[in-house]
């Protein structure tokens, strides 16, 4: 308990970082998506031409492609008045916190990210508004032949390797944002894992948005080689400021045959962040992806982390703890795509909504014919604090093969007096009781995340319900 | 000096019904007071009552703990100022261990903010000493509280929190319904711990079996929510010999 103290904040973004301090940008293209727009920014990156080809063929799909008609909350996004692409004063990705300007070293001095780095990450890749400011790798990670780079340097220094998987397990015809995503994609980390080599601290990428009215397409790029294993956390926060911001950030896992992957995502942009995040994953045979996403903050989120089991035996698990707390939106949902025989997934989806939160959850669990003896089992948890709250559950199966078999557990609960009763005789306020109650209903996942990061995410419960009172 | 807790005249009505019809009792410091009574006498909600349990209103009377009314205080508030309550019938609390309630609560007691973290050191090795001292095992503090629990596992942990968070007001409702008979006993022993050690014991029993192992100072019998009868031991052993009716409307007037 002591170590997590002095390494992680204890409070929201909003109160960690306040307003958003002005910081100055480099260079800033804003205003409608065209082609010379794109052309732009690829120019700037340096890109070699095949990565500014694919730009331009997701153009081609994002103005094709109808915008989805099922997400709520999506008509508020009005991309002609957002920057698509914000550089900071920061030239080059710095290797020390020093080379960084002031007012966004002290964003991550905050929230406390270089002592997370010191003590537990074996890289870290820091992301502001659409650049890489800081990146740096430990010494053994490279000496074991991991590659672990900002997003833009992997593509100029190493594009065959990239161009094998980018944009290839999430295609950019997937949806209208995956196609805005690739035409746009700025920043990101590119991890690649050798043959055998298993690195059992995490990786770790932090994406900050500072401003209002910008766009963040940050890509995340995870190729685990044969028999490797790797763990990488994703963490995004913003300050407060006027108006939003909207991330359309993408991830893409690829699991080589009997590799393991572990995708961590602690979410906890500020109130004023709409948020897009695009994960999937392709496991080959015998190889393993999970995912776990603690998703706390932004105004609206929607996100499906989404395997596709292609290799015989693979496996592949989805957690998802999913708050909604006041008027905002979580919409969220794993996606399993059993392809192979004896493939296996799990998905855990809790929610909590609280104070006019709204949680929806759209699972899918596909079985492909052929796809023998495969087993999949979902899990969706509820919990409702009050009567202005809601959740929704829309899980889906499509099993086309007769050997498999597909379990689903439903539950949905509210607290009860009595248990707000007797928490209370033990001197506990009501809004502390809930509190408890609470983590004690995501106890059994907490298990699944490092332990520096449970003990955030607990706290960070404790305070949205400790105070503010309003519950029951 | 004001009594430990003084219930006067206390009329509670539980959705919309009366139930408490005028109840006068005294708790001192270092006594142990049972209060006897047969199925809906009302004792629960005079344990509940004395607590602040929401739903329970009192519309006559007042309650007093060390000369000051509590009966306007949130339930936690009561708790802080030293009122504990042993449920007869704990809910399950999914998820919370009792390691974790004991940590909040003891924080809570020392003004600490954080719930999760502990503020006192000690207090996991006074949990563990407290599940022994109940006949638990320490692996009972990681448990999920009263999750599939047996009625006996129920009174133990419940005493063992009593212990823990030294309280000054011991509210022990049916403490022995569903343990066996070494149960029993070693409940009695901590209750008569509890008065060596200066705290006041309401014991809410409806059968005589437990007062065999533990005497109390005195015996107040409860029948359809008002002071039946009054008195000593002796009073709990005739009921158990001769039951309720025998002894109900004998109240003596005059000082609880």
């Amino acid at each position: 308990m002591e170590s997590a103290r002095s390494l992680l904040p204890e409070r929201l973004p909003e109160e960690i970082l306040g307003y958003a301090s002005p910081t100055r940008a480099k260079l800033e293209f804003r205003g409608r998506i065209s082609r010379s727009l794109i052309e732009e920014i690829s120019r700037v990156k340096k890109e070699p031409d095949w990565m500014r080809r694919l730009r331009l063929r997701a153009l081609e799909l994002f103005e094709k492609l109808p915008t989805p008609n099922w997400v709520i909350g999506v008509d508020e996004i009005d991309l002609d008045e957002l920057s698509h692409y914000v550089k900071p004063e920061v030239d080059a990705p710095a290797e020390s916190w020093d080379e960084l300007p002031r007012e966004i070293r002290e964003y991550y001095e905050k929230l406390g990210i270089p002592e997370l780095e010191a003590k537990l990450l074996a890289g870290l890749s820091v992301q502001f508004e659409s650049e890489t400011v800081y990146h740096k790798v430990k010494e053994f990670l490279e000496k074991r032949g991991v590659i672990m780079l900002p997003m833009e340097e992997a593509v100029r220094r190493y594009p065959d390797l990239v161009k094998q998987y980018f944009a290839r397990v999430f295609p950019p015809s997937d949806h209208k944002f995956a196609a805005l995503h690739v035409a746009l994609w700025s920043g990101g980390a590119f991890v690649y894992v050798p043959k055998g080599v298993r690195i059992y601290e995490p990786v770790e990428a932090f994406f900050l948005i500072g401003r209002s009215l910008e766009a963040q397409f940050e890509h995340t790029l995870v190729v685990a080689d044969e028999g490797s294993y790797i763990h990488f956390i994703e963490g995004c926060s913003a300050p407060m400021f006027k108006g939003y911001s909207f991330h359309d950030g993408m991830v893409e896992i690829y699991a080589h045959r009997n590799s393991v992957v572990k995708f961590t995502t602690i979410q906890n942009w500020s109130r004023n962040v709409i948020n897009f995040n695009n994960k999937r994953g392709i496991a080959e045979e015998g190889a393993r992806i999970d995912w776990i996403e603690g998703s706390i903050g932004s105004k609206i989120t929607y996100t499906y982390p989404s395997t596709v089991l292609r290799g015989r035996g693979s496996s592949s698990s989805s957690i998802v703890v999913q708050l909604a707390k006041g008027p905002y939106i979580k919409d969220s949902g794993s996606k399993m795509i059993h392809l192979a025989p004896d493939t296996r997934s799990r998905i855990v989806n809790k929610s909590i909504s609280v104070d006019g939160g709204v949680n929806i959850y759209r699972g899918l669990v596909r079985i492909a014919k052929g796809a023998r003896r495969a087993r999949a089992h979902v899990e969706c948890q509820s919990l409702i604090l009050d009567d202005r709250s809601v959740a929704y559950t829309y899980p889906h199966n499509q099993v086309d093969e007769p050997t498999a078999q597909v379990t689903h557990e439903a539950t949905t609960g509210r607290i009860g007096e009595d248990q707000l009763f007797y928490l209370q005789q033990r001197g506990l306020t009501e809004q502390e009781a809930t509190s408890l109650l609470v983590m004690g209903f995501l106890e059994d996942v907490m298990g699944d995340l490092p332990f520096e990061y449970a003990a955030v995410l607990r706290r960070v419960i404790e305070i949205e319900f400790a105070r503010l009172g309003g519950v029951g | 000096m004001p009594e430990l807790l003084e219930v006067r005249s206390l009329h509670v009505d539980v959705e919309g019904k009366r139930v408490l019809r005028g109840v006068d009792l005294t708790l001192r410091q270092g006594e142990i007071h049972a209060v006897m009574g047969p199925n809906g006498s009302g004792k629960s909600t005079l344990a509940y009552t004395i607590a602040g349990r929401p739903g329970y209103e009192v519309v006559e009377g007042d309650i007093l703990l060390e000369g000051e009314s509590i009966v306007d205080l949130e339930p936690e508030e009561r708790a802080l100022k030293g009122v504990f309550l042993g449920f007869q019938e704990p809910p399950p609390l999914p998820g919370v261990r009792l390691s974790s309630l004991v940590v909040a609560a003891v924080n809570k007691r020392m003004g600490v903010e954080s719930l999760s973290r502990a503020a006192d050191p000690k207090v996991f090795g006074r949990l563990v000493a407290a599940l022994q001292r109940v006949g638990l095992t320490a692996e009972y503090a990681q448990r999920e509280l009263h999750v599939g629990f047996s009625g006996g596992e129920k009174k133990r942990v419940e005493v063992a929190q009593a212990l823990v968070l030294d309280p000054k007001v011991v509210i022990l409702d049916e403490p022995d319904s569903g343990l066996d008979i070494d149960g029993v006993r070693v409940v009695a022993s901590i209750i008569r711990d509890l008065r060596e050690s200066g705290k006041g014991v309401l014991l809410i029993t409806h059968y005589a079996r437990l007062l065999q192992y533990v005497k109390p100072d005195r015996v107040t019998v409860l029948v359809d929510g008002r002071v039946a009868a009054r008195g000593g031991p002796e009073l709990a052993e005739e009921i158990e010999r001769k039951g309720y009716g025998a002894v109900a409307g004998q109240a003596p007037a005059g000082t609880a």
